[in-house]
């Protein structure tokens, strides 16, 4: 078999795939962000607009408010929970909004539109472990002046934002410095465990009580409101009124104490989302609705499905493109030098701003998650290719052009067999590291094992966390397998044997 | 007949070769010799176009070099270098036929062809579907050979064929190879450094130095008549190899 057969068996592979993929359209598409209170408020909406027959998508547990308004924006989710002060401070943080009251209208510039709020005021807050702050007396934000080396870690959000970290320092004249930006569930283990003193809380989060923590009281009242509402696009108004009327009903609905209940239950108790949303839809809004109950096996099918969908069409994209990318590199030297920088520098880009970067182009799920994935696999082919094909002898090169074959035919009966084995070692460097890399797909709504992996670290359950870590280490290790199997169909066997005498 | 006209090629500084002007005769060989560096293997390389000089033509049996014609006339010569220049990922056979194929051979004409070079050669058949690996150095050049000779050129072209053998393997196949050049009748350009080598094989021996020719002719030519000083110290230089011959 000829390897430059092989792009176009990958191309094959890629209209096959695709036939395959589920892109119908939903009708209502529902997002949420990554941790547990916005999942289950995705959750209540998805059952509420299923309870009135459409067709729901429910994309959650997204990387950041970013993406999320990006795909409301282009379409891509239809409506989302969201909080008046992140959308103040963050989303239209360049508006400089000071009255939440205008809202509505600055929204509708972008053709959002916003909901009554939904009752209860998630704010930020800052805690500590309760008997730290008894034993230090702190009480309130600006007792913290007083001790200079406190360790505070907050997450990433919060390090950024219009009233995050910077400007509650400079309103409280903080003076600490060891101030870390990390994950907010794993904010809560760093204190549990003393590595932190200090966090940022949600006010409605369940870990409060959980960890036994002191909420310190914003005593200069530096925190905004951040009443829980939904934002949609004005055009699901006319898509489906029905659905939308009664997802509407949720307004003025959950009580801060139930909101933290349900937090609760989903954190400490364990119980899934959907069946926590449904709970509550029975008992305050008197709607019947059927929680998703998904067992192991159809999950880590569905999973695995989405995952292999990711990795096979980014990979065989990459290798058709690098191939040729790698001879081009060989046969001119400046191009080469061009084309291996480029590729060079999007290795070095760190995948998850790859992936943010792909949202305004490509919106969210699948194909930004493609197109990310592909670009990272790239350099690993085209450098296997250009370095296979730099290393054949002077020799054995100038006997082929001596024979008097073409450039063409050259590569293809010489130069491409020979520097076979280093092309195929790139794709299999390519596909391992493509593997790893989809898991991170979650993040922008393309699903995959990334997909429990967030879960189980929003729910700190390790279990989940193995779900899907341990499917994508297997599928690396097979995908490898394959691979090395794969050297002794494409490799020629003059390459593959030893010297005998 | 090849014609080589005023061919001058520099590598920056260094003039590899200084308007060389070399007639080649058709069906006799002619040894190109001379110290290492002095340009015997550029003019080699010249001819079948790796090298493309900076100033002067290659014309082949009338036919000016040029990059229209270059992979036509390639066609025509057969090339063998040191180390034989074998595919790895074709075997033994695959190496030989690899042009008669690429060319639309049917399978026995390429087949018959196959069966007349190993006679020629003496290279094993039942070697023909072995890897160049998994062969020896002697039947490599053997196979090197084959594969210079399958479309039958006018022209061979051999840079150091026996340079990397050991010294029986080599005295065999250096008579082998005379038979063939004989039998052949074909026009043999082989380079050398060996005074030796090039008295056995050379019906004109060129001897070069810096690029320039010093002297060609035959090799009492070269003993009796010498140009140059340089004549009598290269050809003393290797005194024993010529002795050893003993035929001049």
């Amino acid at each position: 078999m000829n390897l430059l057969k092989i792009p176009l068996i990958f191309l094959i592979i890629i209209c096959v795939s695709c036939t395959f993929s589920d892109d119908s359209e939903k009708e209502i598409k529902v997002g949420s962000k990554k941790f547990t209170e916005s999942v289950i408020l995705g959750e209540i909406i998805s059952q509420l607009a299923a309870s009135e027959g459409a067709e729901v998508e429910y994309r959650k547990e997204l990387g950041g408010t970013r993406v999320l308004w990006n795909g409301l924006l282009n379409g891509d989710i239809d409506i989302y929970p969201e909080y008046t002060g992140t959308i103040t401070q963050e989303i239209l943080s360049n508006k400089n909004i000071t009255d939440q009251s205008n809202l509505p209208e600055e929204l509708a510039q972008y053709g959002i539109a916003i909901s009554q709020p939904l009752g209860f005021n998630n704010t930020y807050a800052i805690g500590m472990k309760r008997e730290n702050a008894a034993k230090l007396g702190i009480k309130t934000i600006s007792d913290l002046k007083n001790y200079p080396d406190l360790k505070f870690g907050f997450s990433n959000e919060f390090m950024n934002r219009g009233d995050g970290w910077p400007s509650l320092k400079s309103a409280y004249n903080l003076p600490q410095q060891n101030v870390t930006g990390l994950d907010h569930d794993l904010a809560y283990r760093g204190l549990e465990s003393g590595h932190i003193d200090a966090i940022d809380l949600y006010s409605t989060d369940a870990d409060i009580s959980y960890y036994d923590l002191k909420v310190l009281k914003d005593d200069k009242k530096h925190f905004e409101d951040y009443f829980a509402v939904l934002l949609y696009r004005k055009d699901l108004e006319k898509k489906n009124p029905q659905a939308l009327g009664t997802i509407l009903k949720l307004e003025q609905s959950i009580p801060e104490q139930k909101m933290v209940e349900m937090n609760a239950a989903s954190k400490i108790d364990g119980l899934s989302d959907s069946v926590i949303a449904s709970n509550y839809l029975k008992e305050t809004l008197l709607i019947n609705t059927n929680p998703v109950k998904e067992t192991f096996l159809s999950r880590l099918y569905r999973n695995t499905l989405q995952h292999l969908f990711l990795v096979v069409i980014s990979l065989s994209a990459a290798i058709i493109v690098s191939i040729p990318l790698g001879i081009l590199a060989y046969k001119n030297q400046k191009v080469g030098h061009l084309v291996l920088g480029i590729v060079g520098v999007i290795q070095t880009l760190p995948s998850l701003a790859l992936l943010v970067f792909m949202i305004p182009f490509f919106g969210i799920g699948a194909v930004p998650a493609i197109v990310a994935l592909f670009l990272y696999s790239l350099l690993p082919i085209v450098r296997g290719t250009y370095t296979g094909l730099k290393d054949i002898s002077r020799d054995i090169q100038e006997s082929a052009e001596a024979m008097g074959l073409t450039p063409f035919a050259m590569l293809r009966l010489i130069e491409i067999p020979i520097a076979s084995r280093s092309i195929l070692s790139g794709i299999k460097t390519s596909a391992v590291i493509n593997v790893g890399t989809a898991t991170l797909g979650a993040l922008i709504g393309a699903g995959g094992y990334g997909q429990p992996i967030l879960t189980g670290i929003r729910l700190d359950n390790v279990g989940l966390i193995l779900e899907g870590a341990i499917p994508a280490a297997v599928m690396a290790l097979l995908v490898q397998g394959l691979f090395d199997l794969s050297e002794r169909i494409l490799v020629p066997k003059g390459l593959r044997l030893k010297e005998n005498n | 007949m090849i014609n080589l006209i005023n061919i001058s090629k520099s590598y920056g500084e260094n003039h590899a070769v200084r308007s060389f002007d070399l007639t080649i005769e058709t069906a006799e060989t002619t040894v190109l010799i001379g110290p290492s560096g002095c340009g015997k293997s550029t003019i080699l390389r010249t001819i079948i176009g790796l090298i493309s000089p900076d100033t002067g033509k290659v014309n082949i049996e009338g036919e000016a070099l040029s990059t229209a014609n270059l992979v036509s006339l390639r066609q025509k010569m057969g090339y063998v270098i040191q180390e034989g220049g074998l595919f790895p990922n074709l075997s033994a056979e695959g190496n030989v036929f690899l042009m008669a194929r690429y060319l639309g051979w049917d399978k026995d004409r390429i087949e018959e062809r196959i069966d007349e070079l190993c006679e020629l050669t003496k290279f094993p058949k039942d070697a023909l579907n072995r890897y160049p690996i998994q062969i020896s150095g002697g039947q490599r050049q053997r196979l090197s050979l084959m594969r210079a000779l399958m479309l039958d050129p006018n022209i061979l072209l051999l840079d150091e064929p026996l340079g990397a053998l050991d010294p029986l393997i080599r005295s065999e196949l250096q008579q082998d190879l005379k038979e063939i050049f004989s039998t052949l009748g074909k026009t043999v350009v082989m380079v050398t450094h060996d005074m030796g080598e090039a008295a056995f094989f050379g019906d004109k021996i060129v001897l070069i130095k810096d690029g320039q020719i010093i002297q060609e002719g035959n090799i009492s030519d070269l003993i009796k008549t010498p140009s140059n000083p340089f004549v009598t110290t290269f050809i003393n230089a290797q005194r024993n190899h010529l002795e050893i011959i003993g035929d001049i």
